[in-house]
């Protein structure tokens, strides 16, 4: 029964097609031996069948047929790899412009964004893109890769011109914590292993990065939120009067004995029991699954939030958000769509478009309401229900919430509350 | 003030996959949960069992039974509905042959397993189950890496892997049209050293077919399967006896079984850890092509 002390780490990769991102993944994987033989076999038999030399490490993340074929990545792929000290969990998707919407899926849930830049070109449009995503969806810590160092002759010059280009730009970016990596991933320079090729760099290697870097503080540890998921009855003889409600905990520290308030009703308890499985705890935190219970027999339901008196999110049925449009069919100016938020359901209806971002320039264009696959602007909307939220920026739980189509229950946009 | 709240990885995996199971309970009328008998669908059933307490999982266990079982499978899957008190649900596959709803393949490397997507999907079919839960991992099979938590079925039980919705957040759309059904990975981003390393840190029971005990085998194309009349013998096929354990369990005509001396999980762990071959690596079903498992899976395969 001994408890491991390795922590999770989720990353998100985007590159350009040709910026060796696949080369990169597959480097991780190998050098820190995740790839197994048979995989391995398979992808060599791959590559000599196919006319190419070597051993073609993006084969590895190219999943499905359809991008085998092509030689691209279409949906986000996740990868998973272990050392010592942390399990990562890399979601890669893909960096074509058409696909802004898996860069926005794969970023929703990161605790870093790996950008991967060509020595030889430096930034280009899709490095905004990608830092621009990252800072939309607030991933805590960027890393920069500036690869192909073997192309420019491993110049100290290259590197620290193209990490003052994107200094330049990323100050107008909502990023915290942005470092900087000149790396060879076809060689493995800096990836796992430092390199002897560039002695002027005196920083960590990749994987030493990630291994290390602080995500204790990511999430939110202040404002108390418990979303209800599910009321946990077991109508058994042993547990007659067991009203428990399940979820996980969105942000705070739930302590047994807290005063609580039950939203929307505004009924106030306290946690008598922080249940789970193993037994009872003290106190639960992000991101735990538990089962509490009150003193107090009030009517709670899936959908209700359980919060501190004395802090509460914002209960409110107008919302604004900045939202990543996904699909063909556009945006209907005052159409109505499903919304889920937390484990709230409800309907909404947009009620203005304030405008679209140029994700390149940032610009704000007041003019074109035309929000298509793949758009990013700032909308209102107003819903059926009092949603229960924190802006975004705050806490990343309460402050999401995505569209379906009420039609097709496709989901249609991922949405951010400011 | 932060730096005292964290979780281990297996902890923070066990939450997720308990976040989702409680969601399938709530968003979906009926849902089932698949049950192989292998370690992910035990897991599975496990991390259920959490995530309800202290009430029972408030759906069925579904098993398809090829007819191909190894005996162990069905004497520990028996001993575990009955710990859980859960219900159990058997599709069979033998009873579809019977029937002649399905015809069997023929000749040294037949299989059965192609047969159970009819059943499974009948079975789901028949029983109007909603939501089916499966043990599958993103780490199994490179189709499986694109596989989403909560994964879209149309009426067919068919998978569009390029028209998939995306997911975000903690936020999961399970809304479909009548007669579609979704299918549900909680465990999805589980490696299999994750899946052992829980398993020992919660003593989770386990059949005996996973540790190391002296079985009659044949050697075929590379791989060693299990000795048994479902398997006809080549005339150049001799039987051998050796300590063997399986890595995955499905059936005795597909499963692989590797040459092992580990009697524990810890010694398992080890041997995990240490592998140069995928777990699915012994699985004759994945060999037929390049792409058997998309294939199957856009079948309605789980």
């Amino acid at each position: 029964m001994s408890e491991q002390h390795t922590e999770l780490l989720r990353f998100s990769t985007a590159g350009s097609v040709d910026d060796g991102k696949s080369t990169l993944i597959g480097r991780l994987l190998y050098d820190s031996k995740s790839i197994f033989e048979d995989q391995y076999e398979t992808i060599r038999e791959t590559t000599a069948r196919r006319g190419e030399e070597g051993v073609n490490l993006a084969l590895l993340t190219d999943g499905l047929k359809a991008e085998r074929e092509q030689g691209i990545t279409i949906d986000v792929a996740y990868r998973y790899f272990a050392t010592p000290r942390r399990k990562f969990i890399i979601a890669d998707t893909p960096g074509h412009i058409q696909y802004t919407r898996n860069m926005v899926t794969g970023a929703s849930t990161a605790n870093v964004a790996l950008i991967l830049i060509d020595a030889r070109h430096g930034i280009v449009e899709q490095t905004r893109r990608h830092a621009f995503i990252a800072s939309l969806l607030q991933i805590p810590h960027l890393v920069v890769c500036i690869n192909k160092m073997d192309l420019v002759d491993h110049s100290e010059e290259v590197y620290e011109k193209i990490k003052e280009e994107f200094s330049e730009f990323s100050y107008k970016l909502d990023v915290k914590d942005v470092h900087f990596i000149p790396i060879s991933a076809l060689n493995g320079d800096n990836v796992v292993d430092k390199s002897t090729n560039m002695d002027w760099y005196g920083g960590s290697t990749l994987l030493y990065y990630l291994e290390n870097v602080h995500i204790g503080s990511d999430d939110n540890f202040i404002d108390c939120r418990f979303p209800v998921q599910f009321v946990v009855r077991p109508n058994t003889d042993e547990f007659h009067d067991y009203r428990g409600y399940a979820g996980r905990v969105a942000g705070g520290v739930f302590k047994k004995g807290d005063k609580v308030m039950v939203l929307p009703s505004g009924f106030t308890s306290e946690i008598t029991k922080i249940d789970t499985f193993d037994g009872e705890l003290e106190e639960a935190f992000p991101p735990m699954s538990v089962t509490l219970l009150l003193k107090d027999d009030i009517d709670v339901s899936r959908g209700d939030m359980i919060v501190r008196e004395n802090n509460i999110p914002e209960v409110s049925q107008d919302l604004e958000l900045m939202i990543c449009w996904f699909h063909d069919k556009p945006l209907q100016a005052r159409g109505k769509y499903g919304i889920k938020h937390t484990t709230q359901d409800a309907r909404c209806v947009i009620k203005e478009i304030r405008y679209k971002l140029d994700i390149n320039t940032l610009h704000r264009n007041e003019e074109d309401t035309e929000i298509g696959m793949n758009d990013i602007a700032r909308i209102v909307i107003r819903t059926t229900k009092p949603l229960f939220t924190d802006i975004y920026r705050r806490n990343r739980n309460t402050g999401s919430i995505i569209l379906i189509d009420e039609q097709t229950n496709e989901t249609v946009a991922a949405g951010m509350v400011i | 003030m932060s730096s005292g709240y964290h979780v281990n990885h297996l902890r923070e995996l066990e939450a997720e996959s308990i976040f989702i199971l409680r969601e399938v309970a709530a968003q979906f009328e009926n849902p089932v949960l698949l049950f192989s008998g292998g370690k992910d669908s035990i897991l599975m059933a496990y991390l259920a069992r959490k995530a309800f307490y202290p009430a029972r999982i408030p759906f069925p266990l579904l098993h398809i039974d090829t007819g191909h079982n190894f005996p162990e499978t069905l004497e520990f899957r028996d001993q575990l509905v009955e710990d859980y008190g859960a219900r159990l649900i058997v599709g069979s596959v033998q009873a579809a042959i019977d029937n002649k709803e399905l015809v069997e393949e023929k000749g040294y490397n037949a299989s059965r397993n192609y047969l159970q997507t009819h059943v499974l999907l009948d079975s789901l079919e028949k029983g109007k189950y909603d939501a089916a839960l499966g043990g599958g991992r993103r780490d199994e099979e490179k189709a499986r890496a694109k596989e989403r938590f909560f994964s879209h079925r149309d009426e067919f039980g068919q998978w569009d892997p390029k028209n998939q919705r995306p997911e975000l957040w903690n936020l999961f759309n399970g809304k479909k049209q009548y007669g579609e059904h979704f299918r549900v990975f909680p465990i999805s981003n589980w490696t299999e050293l994750d899946v052992w390393q829980y398993l020992s840190m919660e003593n989770v029971p386990l059949p005996s077919l996973y540790f190391a005990h002296k079985r009659k085998v044949i050697r075929r194309d590379g791989t060693l399967l299990a000795d048994c009349d479902y398997i006809p013998k080549k005339p150049t096929e001799t039987v051998e006896e050796m300590m063997v354990r399986c890595r995955t369990i499905g059936d005795m005509t597909c499963t692989g079984v590797w040459e092992s001396e580990a009697t524990t999980v810890e010694e398992i762990i080890q041997e995990v850890a240490t592998a140069r071959q995928t777990e699915r690596g012994g699985r004759t079903d994945d060999k037929r092509s390049e792409t058997a498992m998309e294939d199957r899976k856009k079948q309605g395969y789980f």
